[in-house]
């Protein structure tokens, strides 16, 4: 009987540890347009996305390195799959760190020229605002070594 | 004098502006020649007889490609013989992406029972000169290869039944009826196309 509770509470706390929060367009748009000192990144993926797979090391990296950078990663898996499963366990194997949220939204159409209107929606495409400024920058597809900080450092300039 | 004033004004002023890629709708495309699944080069002009076309940027690898890909079948099936044939592209670089390699197209195709070009854009000059980004992404064009339409099939990746807008299949009715296309440019979510590392 024992070992089996124990298994149980195991389960559950695996479970639990981690948390991917699913968001609104609404919700998203504040996030992104808020102001503070810190420079916000923000990378769409999604699972089934080999090329996001590969650059999620950068902005983990990112996110435990620099203080002054607030990483976000958005999952776009909602559109494909309404079922967040996939994201949860996706996000307590790769035991990730950054703030995961999963876009729950429809009709992509009506809301990507909302997020950015130079993005065509491809995926990976990642984000970065200075968020004293307000000065953007937009990458899509895969991003190599050091581009990332090219990106912050650009959107830091004036 | 003056004419030749303006005109290299003009010039100056062109090569000065930024490279755009991509068509706009209204755009006349430029035809291809590309290398179709069977071994033979494919271009638009070899379809004498069609009204128009569907090309549609696809690969074999990407989510949303097998999620539309009974759709693009479909398409094909309902608007070739009525003179829209669908001619798939593929622009996927199989170096980072082994299974859009040649042989794997050829395995797709023959898989799935294309009937319908489904042609490898090798240096992906034809993907960029249609400023096409995702897969996969749809082009409309008219007999005169005018662009009048561009981006999603439906708006429904998840469920075809669940769509409630048939971007594709309204802009091809329109244009086989002679009327305008109401909805000429429509974003998805998808897959990026691999494009070779410059």
């Amino acid at each position: 009987m024992r070992p089996l509770i124990l298994f149980f509470l195991l389960c559950s706390s695996s479970v639990f540890s981690q948390s991917v929060e699913s968001v609104k367009l609404v919700d998203l748009q504040k996030i992104i347009q808020a102001t503070g000192d810190r420079v916000l990144v923000i990378n769409f993926w999604a699972t089934w996305c080999a090329p996001c797979i590969k650059e999620i090391p950068y902005f983990e990296k990112l996110n435990t390195d620099d203080k002054n950078a607030e990483v976000i990663l958005v999952s776009m898996d909602y559109d494909l799959d309404p079922n967040t499963d996939k994201v949860n366990r996706f996000v307590t194997r790769k035991k990730i760190k950054s703030r995961v949220l999963v876009l729950t939204e429809n009709d992509p159409n009506s809301w990507i020229d909302k997020i950015d209107k130079r993005w065509s929606g491809a995926l990976p495409a990642t984000l970065v605002v200075n968020r004293k400024t307000g000065k953007r920058e937009l990458t899509q597809g895969e991003l190599g070594e050091g581009e990332l900080e090219k990106l912050i450092a650009k959107v830091k300039n004036q | 004098m003056k004419t030749t004033f303006l005109m290299m004004l003009f010039a100056l002023l062109w090569a000065g502006s930024p490279v755009k890629e991509g068509y706009e709708i209204g755009d006349t495309a430029a035809d291809f020649k590309l290398k179709n699944v069977d071994g033979k080069m494919v271009s638009l002009a070899d379809f004498k007889n069609a009204k128009g076309f569907i090309v549609v940027f696809d690969c074999n690898t990407c989510p949303y490609s097998k999620a539309y890909n009974e759709r693009i079948i479909a398409l094909n099936k309902k608007y070739a013989s009525l003179g829209f044939p669908v001619i798939a592209i593929n622009p996927n670089d199989p170096t980072q992406s082994r299974g859009d390699s040649f042989d794997e197209m050829v395995k797709e195709a023959k898989k799935k029972g294309y009937n319908f070009p489904y042609l490898v854009d090798e240096s992906q000059s034809v993907a960029k000169s249609f400023g096409a980004t995702n897969t996969p992404h749809a082009f409309v064009l008219t007999k005169e290869l005018k662009v009048a339409y561009i981006g999603a099939i439906d708006d429904s990746a998840r469920k075809p039944q669940e769509a409630t807008k048939h971007y594709v299949e309204d802009a091809v009715n329109a244009l086989l009826t002679g009327k305008p296309v109401t909805t000429t440019k429509v974003k998805a979510i998808g897959c990026g196309i691999k494009w070779k590392n410059a």
